[in-house]
């Protein structure tokens, strides 16, 4: 036991002496979140739009006024006709453009017309989401006015009522650093071992392979668990970031993820033998698909079908939606013992991989 | 008559109050074999690095193949051969490719190198393995293609850095019946080792000590100068005064 | 197998694919004996070594270490080896005392245990007890390593190439300390690719390409060489090779140091070479009949 201490010791003398390494793991979740929380949101502030106005009503004044007003747009022109507009559009001076239409046939059941710029297809959908709700709230103000403005699609902007970003990358970014500091940096601390040649001392000692595992993987355990309560500091009071759910239920489910994590870098060491191998794995082939597949910036639901499938085997997928639930849906574990269940599946499968793997001997 | 060329006067070294080469005054002649000797941490890779024109000196002077070391360190590298045990080879080229790269390094025509590698794996009787990957072949080979490879642009003088580090007996005299040859040719071969019967193969040695040398002659002359037996007593009065356990404080006759 | 031998060691392979790493390895190492295992890089030592430590699975063959199998009873071979490999491998982010307190405590024992046992060698350490043991010199790293596979007390200590790299004085030295470990009664065996150091040595193994070539005390071995063997010098050292390599009575002519050695055939009076000498130009002709050393012996059982 004295002699699992030590070693744990040791593994923390690691980490606090290499300073690079140290200010990274405790620097970089604060990094990610404040940039991802002010610089890369996916949030519109201040969109450039124009404003076709051919109805020239007071409705129509008033509906673009508060556009305007709202901190999400900017109308920058009125162009005379659409051409105008077109020409805008081209010009990348505008985003999006809300036309009033004078038109009162039954053909057209909506005198205001949406149209965006969609060569960003994100940033145009967000756009006509912000737009229709303000249109919508008007609307409902303003009942006897609005009368010829109606739009047809029901928009109800369901736990993200304001379309605020955060709600989204907090659980993104947790599941990032998680990944990052459990996988790859228990994968690197092994494999610098084996590079080291102290693997072949560890091993000709009394200390089994079980120990040598455990001592290398607790203290990341620590670090990314400390790293986990950062994040969630950081969101809830810079960012407004809300935890309807309970807090246990929430750190509990990050511990398994935490392990799940560990289960990946273990098995990934196991199989490398030196620190840049196991680091380009743990890139390629555990970062790229957390950040692309989780669904944390693109929607799982508009992939390709086998896109889906595979996000299926991504760990990460299954936590941001154990995450989401707790954080925003306020659920319990009722709601969510099926994510968790496939998430305990996939760390057994990955243990009992990586002890297989283990040697314990050197070929 | 003796052409000098290595000069080198009161070179030193400093990293900030640590004096790492402190005054180091030694010459080299054309086709001398001359062994670098001392302990690990003495200084020599330090006073080598200046020589090769890798590394600026605090103080002093030194020439090398007749190339200032603080105005011309590019001319220098171009007129040295450099093999160190520890880096030499690509091991995941073949032998044919090692070759034609380094010929490359050094601006060797295409037809030079290609006559040159030729001659070269003729010579070494490497035709078999001319297409092998580096890795897969014999330790002792490698060494013999390296030091082979150092001296293809035929520079004026070649350090070899502990060159023969764990090649069998026999490797290690061909390897130095190599360096014989060049010698004999006129090149001259600047050599540092461990092996202490091998410096007794150097035609004068220099033993570093603390960034100083502080012994300097042909091996007989320093066995002479201390009454040892071998280079290996010398060394050890030297660098462990006192103890070296054949009895007390060097004499000199 | 016998209990009473440090080491057991019956006809051992390993190949690496097509290559043949050991071949037919047997021997044994007794208690409190310093064995020395010399040989050339790739000749089989490191591999032999790993095997000893548990590390390896050998193809053929078995070996033990006291009563313990060296498959079978790994775990107790790991308690009671001590075990330094080719590479230095110690923590280099962690001091020196560090190091040595944590290896004591993987092994479930205190460095105030065994204090007696490393003080010697811990002594010459202790002024830089506090430095990273990364920015010690080549000699000092291999101390602390030799203090750190000791501080258990093994009953056998396997040291791979220990002194490769380490200036002379540092070796002369580390020697020294290996002397003082057997008093103690562990057994040694320690592999070098330096022949001067087989003198150093209870008994040594000569290896090449994974055959044993002579097993025997250094005396024994040397005196197992069996043509006449001469020094030779001559002005030009070069030329002298040459020379030599075309007397017609020349077995072997390698270049020792300042002078040639040179195997002949069959015994002749010195006057015959002195004389071929002469005509072909050489100053300062001295020949003197010598007793062989470990490196003539290896060189010319390596051919065969």
């Amino acid at each position: 036991m004295k002699a699992f201490f030590i070693f744990i010791r040791k593994e923390f003398y690691h980490i606090f002496r290499d300073s690079r390494s140290l200010l990274i793991l405790l620097g970089m979740p604060i990094v990610l979140v404040l940039l991802f929380g002010f610089a890369i949101t996916n949030e519109i502030k201040e969109a450039k739009i124009a404003v076709v106005d051919d109805t020239r009503n007071k409705v129509s004044r008033e509906m673009a006024q508060r556009l305007d007003a709202s901190n999400y747009f900017e109308v920058v022109v009125y162009p005379e006709n659409q051409s105008v507009m077109d020409e805008a559009f081209r010009q990348n001076q505008i985003k999006m453009a809300v036309i009033f239409r004078n038109d009162l046939s039954p053909a057209h059941d909506s005198q205001i017309h949406l149209i965006a710029d969609a060569s960003d297809p994100n940033t145009a959908n967000t756009l006509i989401n912000y737009a229709t709700i303000i249109i919508r709230t008007f609307e409902q103000e303003h009942p006897a006015q609005a009368k010829p403005a109606r739009i047809q699609t029901e928009v109800r902007m369901l736990y993200n009522p304001r379309l605020e970003g955060v709600y989204m990358f907090v659980p993104g970014v947790m599941t990032i650093i998680l990944m990052l500091v459990s996988a790859m940096m228990t994968s690197i601390a092994i494999t610098r071992e084996k590079e080291l040649g102290t693997m072949e001392v560890l091993l000709v000692s009394p200390i089994r392979p079980f120990g040598i595992i455990l001592g290398k993987v607790i203290p990341y355990i620590v670090i990314a668990l400390a790293n986990t309560a950062v994040i969630l500091l950081l969101g809830t009071l810079v960012f407004q970031m809300p935890v309807r759910g309970s807090l246990a239920l929430l750190l509990g489910a990050c511990g398994l993820f935490v392990i799940t994590s560990l289960a990946l870098g273990l098995l990934i060491s196991t199989r490398t033998n030196s620190q840049q191998v196991a680091m380009l794995i743990s890139l390629m082939a555990l970062m790229l698909p957390t950040i692309l597949l989780s669904g944390f910036i693109f929607p799982i639901e508009s992939m390709p079908l086998l896109l889906q499938w595979i996000s299926n085997i991504i760990p990460a997928k299954w936590f941001i939606i154990i995450v989401k639930n707790i954080m925003l849906k306020g659920t319990g574990l009722e709601a969510i013992w099926k994510e968790s269940l496939i998430l305990v599946g996939m760390t057994l499968f990955l243990f009992l991989a990586s002890i297989r793997s283990f040697k314990i001997r050197l070929a | 008559m003796m052409i000098e060329v290595i000069t080198s006067e009161k070179l030193s070294k400093h990293f900030g109050n640590f004096k790492a080469v402190d005054q180091i005054t030694f010459s080299v002649n054309k086709g001398e074999i001359f062994g670098f000797l001392g302990a690990n941490g003495a200084g020599k890779t330090t006073a080598m690095r200046m020589l090769t024109g890798l590394s600026k000196p605090t103080s002093g002077m030194a020439k090398v193949a007749g190339y200032d070391v603080y105005r011309n360190p590019e001319d220098i590298k171009r007129h040295i051969g450099y093999m160190s045990q520890k880096f030499s080879l690509y091991e995941d080229l073949s032998v044919l490719e090692n070759i034609r790269f380094f010929g490359g390094i050094y601006g060797l025509p295409r037809k030079v190198w290609k006559a040159k590698s030729e001659a070269l794996i003729e010579r070494l009787g490497m035709a078999e393995m001319a297409h092998a990957l580096v890795r897969s072949i014999p330790l002792g080979w490698k060494q013999k293609l390296s030091f082979s490879i150092a001296i293809l642009h035929d520079p004026a003088i070649v350090f070899l850095d502990e060159p023969t580090g764990g090649v069998d007996p026999v490797t290690r005299r061909q390897f130095w019946e190599m360096i014989y040859q060049v010698a004999h040719e006129g090149m001259t071969v600047f050599v540092t080792t461990h092996y202490m019967d091998e410096a007794e193969y150097c035609h004068r040695i220099s033993i570093m000590v603390d960034g100083r040398i502080a012994a300097l002659g042909s091996p007989d002359a320093l066995k002479r100068q201390f009454g040892t037996q071998s280079m290996d007593e010398v060394f050890l009065r030297l660098a462990r005064p006192g103890s070296s356990g054949v009895g007390g404080v060097a004499t000199n006759i | 197998m016998n209990a009473d031998k440090a080491i057991q060691i019956r006809a051992i392979h390993k190949t690496y694919g097509p290559v043949k790493a050991l071949e037919n390895i047997t021997f044994d190492v007794a208690p409190g004996e310093l064995f020395g295992l010399i040989g050339p890089d790739g000749a089989g030592k490191t591999s032999l070594i790993r095997i000893l430590a548990s590390l390896l699975l050998a193809d053929e063959g078995e070996a033990a270490i006291y009563e313990w199998d060296i498959v079978r009873d790994y775990r107790q071979i790991r308690k009671h080896i001590g075990y330094m490999p080719g590479r230095f491998s110690l923590y280099q982010d962690l001091s020196v005392e560090e190091n040595l307190h944590f290896f004591a405590t993987l092994f479930g024992t205190s460095i105030e245990e065994n204090y007696d046992l490393v003080k010697d060698i811990y002594r010459q350490l202790e002024p830089f007890k506090s430095r990273r043991a990364g920015k010690l010199s080549g000699g000092m790293k291999q101390k602390l390593a030799l203090c750190c596979a000791l501080i258990h007390r093994p009953r056998v200590l396997l040291l791979d190439e220990p002194t490769t790299g380490v200036d002379p004085v540092s070796r002369k030295e580390f020697w020294e300390m290996l002397n003082q470990i057997r008093r103690e009664g562990i057994s040694i065996l320690v592999s070098t690719p330096y022949m001067d150091e087989a003198s150093l040595c209870d008994r040594i193994a000569l290896i090449q390409k994974g055959k044993i070539l002579g097993i025997d005390t250094p005396n024994g071995l040397t005196s197992r060489y069996e043509r006449p063997l001469w020094a030779v010098r001559a002005s030009d050292t070069y030329r002298l090779i040459g020379d030599l390599r075309t007397f017609s009575n020349t077995h072997t002519a390698y270049p020792f140091g300042d002078s040639v050695h040179l195997g002949l055939k069959e015994a002749t009076d010195q006057a015959v070479l002195y004389q071929y000498l002469l005509e072909k130009g050489h100053e300062s002709v001295q020949i003197e009949a010598i007793r062989p050393d470990v490196e003539d012996c290896f060189m010319e059982w390596m051919g065969g």
